[in-house]
């Protein structure tokens, strides 16, 4: 067995004390994350990203550190959405709809209790689902060359595009942004600066850390001036936490389809969890049919959605580690880190890097745990920590951000283009322009182009050699369906509906 | 409707701009069949396309803020791009603390608050990434430490 002598493999590493200590920190600091309003998983790990580099921790420990936050902040997402009728982060904006009216019925705690342990079931078998498909994946992408990635990263723009905006000339456009910005820089194989205009600074290229930080931290932060911090938390409270055995054994139907349903959204490249989340609320909505009490705080209806986000975030790491190809924001903020860290994700890193791959599975195996414990017993701690307000929890993010991009760097320039993108950021947000293919065309652009330069080397010049393979021709015909199909598919699928209003009676 | 065709009309300039600058890239005597011209162009060609729809079918306009938030946002902007170039000359903590209380001051106009919230984080984080972290901050400006 391949798969067992892997997983232990990845258990030596993750079982040394330093590591576990980690994850531990990570599930703890990514609760916290994703249960403030403001903070969700793609800009919580991008500010931690900086500082994680800095502290010199290694590949393995780094890798730890922030996939607990990142699966930790899918844990805390809830907490938010049912005590505050408030998403944590954009995932846990469905368990809003059943959720909080649980709350107000006096049924926060078996809310928080099923959601929690919907959230382990949905990870967990995500996460096995991840052990046994991802050296699949990887056996099938040995036999990309340049064109299937070129290909690749094609259908990973136009899926972002087609199924995760609601305008596809806006994602076009914001793919082109972070293409356009990839650009900038010495060109990797004549080196000749293209778009740098003169200025020393801009020889290197844009970081994409710079970037991404900017785009969700300092954005954030704008976001918050505007709305003067109106949805922080102010008032909650939470009666005595009781396990409702009888509402855990009737939403175990619910769970295990949302896990099935939220894993493959999130292998899909550019659906991630926020759609996982929602197919798998309204699957169950539809299952259940008259006699659910959906949106009156059906406790299946906080199952669901709660096993599908966090499934999705497991599924969404197999075309990450496998591929180099992200399919959502927050697996886009890993790639980053792991392009930090010089590792290169694809293939290859299942035989070179192995004990960083299964070190890292068997990490989130553990994690799960660590968090299934701290999200039940514990909960309470985590109320708590929802009542910073957001004139002290925005002025320190912005500040963490700085430093870590500071001591990343070590330049003001740096700094200045973070801010820079903080603006960009709101702009686009207020017009409703996705960032996430602006920060995926940032991490991917050079390497498509290069892609597309070796198929030309290869064939001579002959574009048809583009299409020449047959996986090729699958994945373009994949990135046009995936483009166009939701233009005509919008007509009949209804937007996900609108959480009531908190202040609704 | 306006603020979308305003966008596109910026974002038609700017890739047309991009593709002009293209055009001015220096090639090498290394050139591949495709060279470093290509892919820029068409990212430019591409999104010049896209803002030519955004143009022809904007969507509704979105809610702006009003002249208040405006300013709000404009002292902000102005205080983080100063504590990026404060940074290094003047050390951790006084800019920190400044940067900080400005935006907390934002977010919610309370002096007092602002003020506290600013001196706290400026130290708090300090300690932290200082001795917990390990990170190698300058508490001072370099001319006061000599």
């Amino acid at each position: 067995m391949d798969i067992l002598s892997n997983l232990a493999l990845g258990f030596s590493v993750a079982l040394n004390p330093f590591t576990l200590f980690l994850a531990v920190v990570g599930c703890f600091l990514g609760t916290i994350i994703g249960a403030l309003p403001g903070l969700g998983p793609s800009n919580g790990v991008a500010i931690l990203i900086p500082l994680a580099f800095t502290m010199g921790l290694d590949a393995t420990s780094a890798l730890v550190l922030l996939t607990s936050v990142y699966y930790g902040a899918m844990y805390g997402g809830r907490i938010s959405s049912i005590l505050l009728n408030i998403p944590g982060d954009e995932p846990a904006l469905m368990t809003t709809l059943d959720g909080y009216p649980m709350a107000r019925q006096g049924r926060a705690g078996d809310a928080l209790v099923i959601s929690g342990v919907a959230s382990f079931v949905g990870a967990m078998l995500a996460t096995i689902g991840l052990v046994i498909m991802a050296p699949m994946l990887a056996r099938v992408a040995y036999r990309f060359g340049p064109a299937e990635y070129f290909a690749l990263y094609l259908l990973a723009f136009t899926t972002l595009g087609g199924v995760g905006s609601k305008n596809q000339a806006k994602a076009v456009i914001a793919a082109c942004l972070g293409l356009g910005i990839a650009m900038i820089g010495l060109d990797n194989s004549t080196g000749m600066p293209r778009f740098t205009y003169g200025n020393l600074h801009l020889m290197d290229g844009v970081d994409f850390l710079v970037a991404i930080v900017g785009l969700f931290a300092i954005t954030e932060v704008f976001f918050f001036i505007e709305s003067h911090g109106k949805d922080s938390a102010i008032g909650v409270k939470l009666e005595k936490v009781t396990v409702p055995i009888k509402d855990l054994i009737a939403t175990s139907g619910a769970m295990l389809r949302g896990s099935g349903i939220g894993f493959v959204a999130g292998i899909l490249p550019g659906a991630g969890a926020s759609l996982g989340s929602f197919l798998a609320y309204m699957a169950e909505k539809s299952i259940a049919g008259p006699s659910g009490r959906f949106g009156k705080g059906d406790p299946r209806g906080v199952a669901a959605p709660e096993a599908g986000n966090n499934a999705a975030a497991g599924g969404a790491l197999i075309p990450m580690l496998t591929l180099g190809v992200p399919g959502s924001g927050t697996t886009a903020v890993l790639l980053a880190l792991l392009m930090t860290l010089n590792i290169q994700p694809g293939p290859t890193l299942f035989a070179d890097n192995p004990e960083v791959v299964w070190g890292l599975i068997a990490s989130l195996l553990i994690a799960n745990v660590v968090l299934l414990i701290m999200n039940i017993p514990m909960v309470k701690i985590f109320v708590k920590v929802l009542m910073v307000p957001a004139w002290v929890l925005l002025p320190g993010v912005t500040m963490i951000a700085f430093v870590g991009i500071y001591s990343l760097t070590g330049s003001y320039f740096d700094l200045v283009l973070m801010v820079g993108f903080g603006v960009l950021g709101y702009f686009l947000r207020k017009l409703d322009i996705p960032t996430v293919p602006v920060i995926l065309g940032i991490l991917l652009g050079n390497q498509m182009e290069d892609n597309l330069r070796r198929a030309m080397v290869i064939s001579n010049g002959d574009w048809t050699y583009l299409f020449s393979s047959g996986i090729a021709v699958g994945l373009w015909a994949a990135a046009i369906t995936g483009f166009v199909a939701p233009i005509f598919l919008r007509r009949f699928l209804k937007r996900p509906p609108q959480p009531i209003e908190a202040e609704q009676d | 409707m306006a603020s979308d065709r305003i966008f596109g009309l910026v974002v038609l300039g700017v890739a047309l701009a991009y593709i002009a600058s293209a055009l001015q890239i220096q090639t090498s005597f290394l050139s591949d069949p495709v060279g470093s011209k290509v892919f820029p162009l068409l990212i430019g060609g591409i999104a010049a396309l896209a803002s030519l729809v955004l143009i022809v079918r904007p969507d509704e306009n979105p809610e702006w803020p009003h002249g208040a938030t405006w300013l709000h946002l404009g002292i902000a902007l102005v205080v983080l791009v100063a504590y990026a170039y404060a940074l290094k000359p003047m050390g951790f903590i006084v800019p920190t603390a400044v940067a900080a209380g400005v935006v907390s001051y934002q977010i919610s106009p309370r002096l007092n608050t602002a003020t506290l919230t600013g001196i706290g984080l400026s130290l708090g984080l300090f300690v932290i990434f200082k001795y917990v972290l390990g990170l190698g901050l300058v508490a001072l400006p370099r001319a006061l430490l000599g």
